[in-house]
């Protein structure tokens, strides 16, 4: 076996030792925990881009791309509990997408975190994280994956309410961490089911894993009391978990409030890798998810998978329609991510592994680059996150400016040259394909015109136009000064940011742009890579089938949506920050009811936590007059039962003992008379009873 | 009843009665090593030489030396003024003197059965040891245990107090 | 009279005046030089009785005389390190004026 197989583990010990020593570290040791956190992240990348590159030569050696490493842990009971990692395509992508979008995302966050005092357990934070997020993907384990994901879920929180001190991040980690957990549970008794069922918990173990055909016709034949196969059971738990963890509707809530947390902990949890963990996770127990009892044609549809689409599909069209509506720039960014995921889940859901996946990596370069694009705008503008309160930042940060134009072109999916677009399309297409229903296509195309408008709506607010950061910052309180930025530049005007930010945006940019060409339909390299099918390079698979016409529609979409953003917010500058949106003048009911985001939270704190605080009173009142009345009762009788005790023990036994002691302390005093204080006394009386004893003995042998 | 034996018994009885009775204590300790040494005599008479020699070794080698030691560092060397009642003391002698009279008694009604005189018994030390080292191991081993426990029993108590408590 | 009751007679001499000496002397060291002269009287008896018992070859007698030795070389050295330490306490090793346990 290669020594990078063996030595997989590597990558995410790495960063874990750097997170180690770093929260060792004192907090004046700064570079240290920067570079060490940084570095582990680049020799993790160099790990991941050798372990990429020996699946690329197992390829092209024709042999099996998948390859496993298992070790016993502990034994409990007769079983052994088994870990391992795994190096499969799949794997391999998604460690050099995490290493390296991890990697330029912790040399941003040097210059963006420069001013905080808490830099170095920032940098613990995120090495944790990173360690985390590499378990995951590495992992041939359900419960090592279970675990890493708990760590990225812990990481996340710590992240997130990184600037505790604010009330608001406070919250939104709490509200993360409760949320996720509530996918988590399901995902935890799926586990266990699966563990029940299938007697392991590896995923590949040479033909005895529970993601191996073996186990998983067991799994069919084991029927519920519910009618499905337990199989479809588990592979709905566990998608359960994938909903949390990948913000997919209804679990979405708490995907928007994480980005109280720093920019960097935002590109870096929430668009490129912990998000998209969840999509991970349904690739990786695909073969679960596609379980099907039935004749298995390429047509038939698990229900696990037909879930995964139609969440995936209501999620990608519900955020679209959400960030329409937003004005902070990161929470616009926020639902963008919520709807890519769900973009993602509905091509897992009606493509496979490598539609969603593709979409996956794409999505996290793009994304980030948003993201830290979006920190870097906040940086200029000393913490300003108002779109209504920039404007005319082309000029000023022309750097910043030409790769989010990249990025926002990309998220789009701007025909042709934008990998967004490649990957969005090959969603859109097998969703077009689809057997079962054509709706998940239409939500799907028209999020995409979504996504297209808001993208260009929120350009023209960040950009365009003159800006309006000094006219808004007389007196506002509604603006959220990030604690970190309070406005040590001295002037307020907008300015590019240092270096150290921009080149990871220069570096993540042509990336952006780029990637698509690896999953054109004309030369699916990605989907052949992750499939392990044969790679052509065949040009007329552009125009076969459907593939045309719905490239081409959503070409159209893309540009429809991009016009009508210019048409509305672009055609006359934006002119003051007061001025309610252009959209807003429309239907100011509606505007409101979507910048509120359907008021889900509202939904949720009027149900679920209102029914909460409901039964936490009742349980309260129980608590104090029921159960606390019983317990007094019960004190009660119990003291009851002591004074009368005690009253026994003072007249009754008591003088019965006191009787006793007094007796023999008489007995003592007469006794102690003998006690001459003469020795030879004593002596004499010995040989007395000498002398009498032997009398005695005399006078009987006499007798 | 030979010559030997009646001036060893004479020497002995001399000996310990005078050392129960001279009032000068070094004088009781020079008077107990006589009697002491006599009975040792008695004993290799009566053909026990092992405790002739241990008897000689453990009294007058060790116990009357240790008694001598004792009697110089608590002074008691010089005549003490007798205080307290006569009566007491000739109560105590009068109740040795009875104690004499009924062992006397006692010997002179009972051993007449006991009057078999055999061979003279052979007691070699070859034999003690052996005897020690078998039959008697156990007992000896806890001798050995209670002669170290003395000494270290005796060392604490005769320690200087202070020093003791620190 | 035989050879032993002589012996016997003799040890049982030596008793008495032990235990007169420890009756009668006040200064506690020569007290415990009668005890000491009263289990010397008992080690003549082991002996006499091994010499003219009926089986002197088991050793017995001898045994019990050793044994006994040794035991009074151990009390005779604690009782005198205790009579040391009373009178490093009292300044005395007069008994009548060691009372203070008297009751």
């Amino acid at each position: 076996m290669n020594w990078i197989v063996r030595n997989l583990w590597l990558v995410p010990v790495l960063p874990l030792l750097a997170a180690g020593i770093s929260a060792l570290a004192k907090r004046k040791s700064r570079a240290m925990a920067a570079s060490l956190a940084i570095g582990s992240m680049a020799i993790s990348f160099l790990l991941s881009v050798w372990a990429f590159a020996h699946v690329l030569l197992l390829r092209s050696n024709g042999q099996a791309t998948q390859q496993v490493f298992n070790f016993r842990w502990f034994q409990f009971g007769n079983e052994w509990l088994s870990l391992g990692w795994i190096l499969n395509p799949l794997t391999a992508v998604m460690l050099v997408m995490v290493t390296f979008v991890g990697m330029l995302i912790f040399i941003y966050s040097v210059g963006y975190m420069e001013h905080d005092d808490n830099f170095t357990r920032f940098f613990c934070f995120l090495a944790l994280f990173a360690s985390a997020m590499l378990g995951v993907v590495i992992a041939n384990n359900l419960l090592l994956l279970f675990m890493c994901w708990e760590i990225v879920g812990l990481t996340s929180y710590l992240l997130i309410g990184f600037w505790y001190e604010k009330p608001s991040a406070a919250a939104a980690s709490k509200k993360a961490f409760i949320t996720t957990r509530i996918g988590d549970l399901p995902f935890f008794l799926g586990i266990v089911w699966l563990y029940a069922q299938s007697g392991t918990l590896l995923f590949y173990n040479n033909g005895a894993g529970c993601l191996e055909s073996t186990s998983i016709n067991h799994l069919l034949t084991q029927p519920t009391p519910l009618g499905f196969c337990s199989a479809t059971g588990i592979a709905l738990l566990v998608f359960c978990g994938a909903i949390g963890k990948s913000g997919q509707f209804p679990l979405h809530v708490w995907l928007p409030d994480a980005m109280e947390g720093p920019t960097p902990v935002s590109a870096l949890i929430h668009a490129a890798t912990m998000v998209a963990a969840g999509v991970f996770l349904v690739a990786r127990v695909y073969p679960l998810m596609s379980a099907h009892s039935g004749i298995a044609t390429e047509l038939t549809t698990s229900t696990a998978l037909q879930a995964v689409t139609w969440i995936g599909a209501i999620t990608a069209l519900f955020g679209a329609v959400i960030a329409v509506a937003q004005f902070d720039i990161k929470r616009i960014l926020a639902y963008s991510t919520v709807s890519q995921l769900g973009y993602m889940m509905m091509g897992l859901g009606v493509g496979g592994v490598a539609v969603g996946m593709f979409h996956l990596i794409t999505h996290a370069f793009f994304k980030s680059l948003l993201f830290l694009g979006a920190g870097s705008v906040i940086h200029g503008c000393s913490g300003e996150q108002d779109i209504r309160r920039m404007g005319g930042l082309r000029k000023l940060m022309p750097f910043t400016f030409a790769t989010y134009t990249v990025g926002m072109l990309a998220l789009c999916g701007f025909p042709f040259f934008f990998s967004g677009f490649w990957s969005k399309d090959e969603i859109l297409h097998a969703a077009h394909s689809w057997n079962i229903s054509q709706a998940p296509y239409y939500m799907g195309a028209f999020a995409a015109l979504l996504t297209a408008f808001y993208m260009s709506r929120q350009m023209f607010y960040i950009f365009g136009g003159k800006s309006r950061l000094t006219e808004s910052s007389e007196g506002h309180s509604h603006s959220p000064v990030s604690p970190d930025h309070s406005s040590h530049h001295g002037s307020n005007s907008p300015h590019e940011s240092p270096k150290v930010m921009t080149v990871p945006l220069m570096l993540l940019a042509p990336v952006a742009l780029l990637l698509g060409f690896f999953g054109t339909p004309a030369w699916p390299w990605f989907q052949s890579f992750l499939d392990a099918t044969q790679l052509a390079v065949d040009f007329g698979a552009l125009s076969e089938g459907s593939m045309l016409p719905v490239m081409l529609s959503s070409s159209v979409i893309v540009l429809l949506g991009l016009g009508i953003g210019w048409w509305i917010y672009g055609r006359r500058p934006i002119k003051s920050a007061e001025a309610p949106d252009n959209l807003g003048k429309l239907s100011p009911p509606l505007f409101t009811f979507l910048g509120h985001a359907f008021y889900v939270d509202a939904l949720y704190g009027a149900t679920v936590i209102n029914l909460n605080t409901q039964l936490s009173k009742i349980s309260d009142w129980l608590d104090r007059w029921i159960w606390n009345g019983a317990v007094k009762t019960v004190t009660n009788i119990v003291l009851g039962l002591a004074h009368l005790d005690n009253f026994l023990d003072t007249h009754v036994v008591n003088s019965g003992f006191d009787e006793g002691c007094q007796s023999v302390s008489r007995s003592g005093q007469i006794l102690s008379l003998l006690q001459a204080g003469r020795i030879q006394g004593y002596l004499k009386i010995v040989a007395g009873a000498g002398i009498a004893f032997t009398l005695l003995l005399l006078w009987k042998a006499k007798i | 009843m030979t010559i030997t034996f009646l001036l060893l018994a004479a020497t002995t009885i001399t000996g310990t009665a005078a050392a129960m009775s001279l009032k000068n204590l070094v004088h009781c300790v020079l008077a107990l090593t006589l009697g002491l040494v006599s009975l040792a005599a008695l004993y290799l008479q009566l053909g026990a030489q092992f405790v002739g020699f241990t008897q000689i070794l453990v009294y007058v080698g060790a116990v009357a030396i240790l008694a001598a030691f004792a009697i110089m560092m608590t002074r008691s060397a010089e005549p003490a003024v007798l205080t307290g009642s006569s009566s007491f003391r000739v109560s105590g002698a009068l109740i040795a003197l009875v104690v004499f009279a009924v062992l006397g008694w006692a010997v002179w009604s009972g051993t007449g059965a006991l009057a078999v005189l055999g061979p003279e018994p052979e007691a070699p030390v070859n034999e003690i040891g052996v005897a020690l080292m078998h039959r008697f191991v156990l007992p000896l081993e806890i001798i050995g245990l209670l002669l170290t426990a003395a000494l270290i029993g005796a060392g604490i108590l005769a320690m200087d107090e202070t020093r003791r408590t620190k | 009279m035989t050879p032993m009751s002589g012996y016997l007679l003799l040890s049982a001499l030596l008793f008495s005046i032990g235990l007169a000496g420890a009756l009668t002397r006040r200064n506690a060291i020569l007290v415990l030089i009668g005890i000491e002269l009263m289990l010397n009287a008992a080690n003549l008896n082991f002996i006499a009785f091994w010499r003219y018992g009926p089986h002197p070859e088991a050793l017995t007698g001898i045994m019990f005389a050793i044994f006994s030795i040794s035991v009074a070389a151990a009390e005779a050295a604690v009782g005198l390190s205790i009579i040391l330490a009373v009178y490093r306490h009292s300044k005395t090793t007069d008994l009548d004026q060691m009372n203070s346990m008297k009751g």
